[in-house]
């Protein structure tokens, strides 16, 4: 009798999500149509080499790779990121080339450029873009401030939705400014008064502030049929898009975006209990974040960029206080919930590993940059598996020779056994095409396990 | 309650700093003697950074201390703090790149070692930088960055230098996430740093001090 998933392990869970990424569907939800039998070969080895070395139960037949770049396919396609950004067709057109020319075993999808129409609809503040506060040939990047005051922890601890809906957001989209204006939906609870909740909604800036996210839900859409377009007629030539959303450590949710380095930084001193509390606060969202994109797109893997808990960015003890002890709670829900947690360790992690001890064994894929991965190996190769790391500046200014090097290295240190996936270390956006294409093919005739 | 303002700011015990300097300033204490010790401590402060004792967001929480021990003096001070200083550094992310953490925290970090830095900001054109150069006669130019992209912004800038007939004038150091010896080699740059601290040492080399 099959188990219902909610009594499932977790390992059956995740077992129960490979087989269900070996049959992929097609936007009816009908079983996808290959086109050819080469193609559903291809993609079906590429699910069970990931699987194997993932799970760390067998050695996968090679070891597999990848790529997961920054804005690098759209302008190896030759269009700027202005282009790439406000032209889905172009923009999906650019990364089925970036695919089919490169040929990685699984790979990400195109949804890094987003959607510019969209951005400008709702006036997103948060980011400068291509010809939006930077030029064309420059890509989005966030403008780091404190879009949360120090003096609100208690409003956001309270009630995070109505924290984001009324004043976070707001501060970050100038078309919600309105929503500043609305009342708490938790204040709607019976036939007196319910009326006095919904007068608001009435009133013309509001209506104006819903007709802009009614615009720009039309926008977005348009843009994901694109996206998910391409992810389809990928998969039906072999390669498989693994993504299925993302989520974060919740020390770089606040620290990111809402407090700011500096501001949660300060914290750590000036309120430390505050700050653990809103970390509290916001763990079992991050977990929900993650399992509601996984449940929505189909797919297991929850990506977690880390960035505040690199090495240098916290000391050991500030690591173990208020970055660690949530990050883990995150990785433990998203793996009880079925899900593969995909953390990115941006910048180096050496001082951080025997942390990553505590987690359970074949259930994390942990992308690396500059950390020394023969360590990881050594330490965590019977836990997690290791993804990475060829450098960024290598793939830019190296040549194909240098990175052949660096990957034949890296498969006879880390490749030892499986639990290892070819990669490269952190988000490029320029690199020379025949360097990734000697990481990818050089991966493929020299990573077989014999 | 310790009296030591330079200890306790190196130790960032922000409330008893405060302490120390209200009782200081209400004795009638010169203002420069004590702006003295806040940066002897923040001094410090890099040096543990440099020796891995410290991270980063101790090196925020001392510049935040010391903006408030400059803003409690201030009032104090009759005429503007003219501080001896080592030399002019010019200091900026390169065009197309707007990430300032970095570079924000090697600003200070020279600040407080004492040299006059010209914060160019983000985003900023190969030509303000030659500009920069011409206007002050500064002797060293830093440049950040994190993107990628930034790379080559880096090797603009040095060629708009070196077009500018000012390349022997300079020294010039880059930085950021991802900077290492084979980007300096690309670039043109003099010298790369990994941190803050060694922002300080390279300027300290080639100006003195």
């Amino acid at each position: 009798m099959v188990k219902k998933w909610e009594e499932m392990t977790a390992e059956e869970k995740q077992d129960a999500q490979f087989q269900k990424l070996l049959i992929p569907k097609d936007h009816e939800g009908n079983n996808l149509k290959f086109q050819s039998p080469e193609a559903e070969a291809n993609y079906k080895a590429a699910i069970t080499r990931l699987k194997d070395a993932i799970q760390l139960r067998k050695t996968p037949d090679r070891v597999p790779v990848t790529i997961f770049p920054g804005m690098y396919p759209f302008i190896y396609s030759g269009m700027n990121l202005h282009e790439a950004m406000y032209d889905y067709d172009r923009c999906v057109a650019g990364f089925k080339k970036f695919v089919l020319d490169f040929k990685p075993d699984v790979h990400f999808g195109a949804a890094a450029p987003g959607p510019g129409k969209f951005y400008e609809i709702l006036d997103y503040k948060l980011y400068v873009w291509p010809g939006h506060g930077v030029s064309p040939q420059s890509i989005y990047q966030c403008i780091e401030g404190e879009y949360m005051g120090a003096e609100e922890y208690d409003l956001l601890i309270t009630d995070p939705s109505f924290y984001f809906r009324n004043f976070y957001l707001p501060r970050v989209f100038g078309a919600l400014i309105p929503w500043s204006m609305l009342p708490p939906l938790t204040g709607i609870l019976e036939m007196y008064g319910v009326a006095f909740s919904f007068i608001p909604y009435g009133l013309p800036p509001v209506q104006s502030a819903y007709k802009a996210l009614f615009e720009a839900g039309a926008e977005a859409l348009k843009w994901a049929m694109a996206v998910g377009g391409v992810d389809i007629e990928l998969a039906t030539m072999g390669f498989p898009q693994i993504l299925g959303g993302f989520t974060k450590a919740p020390f770089d949710t606040l620290g990111d975006t809402l407090r700011g380095t500096k501001g949660i930084m300060v914290d750590m001193y000036r309120r430390p209990d505050k700050l653990l509390e809103a970390l509290d606060k916001i763990t079992p969202i991050m977990i929900n974040m993650g399992l509601g994109a996984a449940k929505q797109t189909g797919k297991p893997f929850i990506f977690m960029p880390l960035h505040k808990g690199a090495d240098g960015f916290l000391s050991d003890n500030q690591f173990k206080t208020f970055y660690w002890p949530h990050l883990k709670k995150v990785i433990l829900g998203l793996i009880e919930g079925g899900c593969i947690p995909f953390p990115a360790a941006e910048g180096s992690f050496n001082t951080r590993l025997e942390y990553l001890k505590e987690l359970p064994k074949g259930k994390t894929v942990w992308m690396f940059d500059q950390t020394d991965l023969a360590k990881v190996k050594a330490l965590l190769g019977d836990t997690i598996c290791i993804f990475g790391n060829v450098p960024s500046v290598m793939l830019q200014l190296g040549t194909p020779q240098q990175v052949k090097d660096y990957c034949k290295k890296l498969i006879d240190d880390v490749g030892q056994g499986g639990g290892f996936i070819m990669a490269n270390g952190a988000f490029f956006d320029e690199a020379k095409p025949e360097n990734v294409k000697a990481m990818v093919d050089f991966t493929k005739e020299y990573g077989v396990y014999k | 309650m310790t009296t030591d303002l330079v200890k306790t700011l190196a130790d960032l015990k922000e409330k008893e700093v405060i302490k120390i300097v209200e009782s200081r300033l209400s004795a009638g204490e010169d203002p420069f003697k004590i702006l003295d010790d806040a940066r002897s401590g923040v001094e410090i402060v890099g040096k543990r950074f440099a020796e891995g004792d410290y991270f980063i967001p101790d090196l925020i929480y001392a510049g935040e201390i010391l903006k408030i021990i400059t803003d409690m003096i201030k009032p104090n001070l009759m005429k503007k703090v003219e501080v001896k200083r080592l030399g002019k550094v010019i200091m900026g992310t390169v065009a197309g790149d707007i990430h300032d953490i970095g570079k924000n925290i090697v600003v200070f970090m020279l600040d407080v070692n004492g040299f006059e830095v010209l914060d160019l900001g983000i985003d900023v054109p190969a030509q303000k930088f030659v500009d920069t150069i011409k206007e002050t006669g500064s002797k060293i130019v830093g440049m950040s960055g994190f993107l990628t992209l930034a790379f080559q912004s880096m090797k603009d800038t040095v060629e708009a230098i070196k077009k500018a007939g000012l390349r022997d004038e300079v020294k010039i150091m880059i930085g950021g996430g991802q900077i290492d010896e084979e980007v300096r080699i690309f670039s043109g740059a003099d010298a790369y740093g990994k941190d803050a601290m060694e922002a300080v040492k390279l300027a300290k080399g080639w100006i003195g001090g």
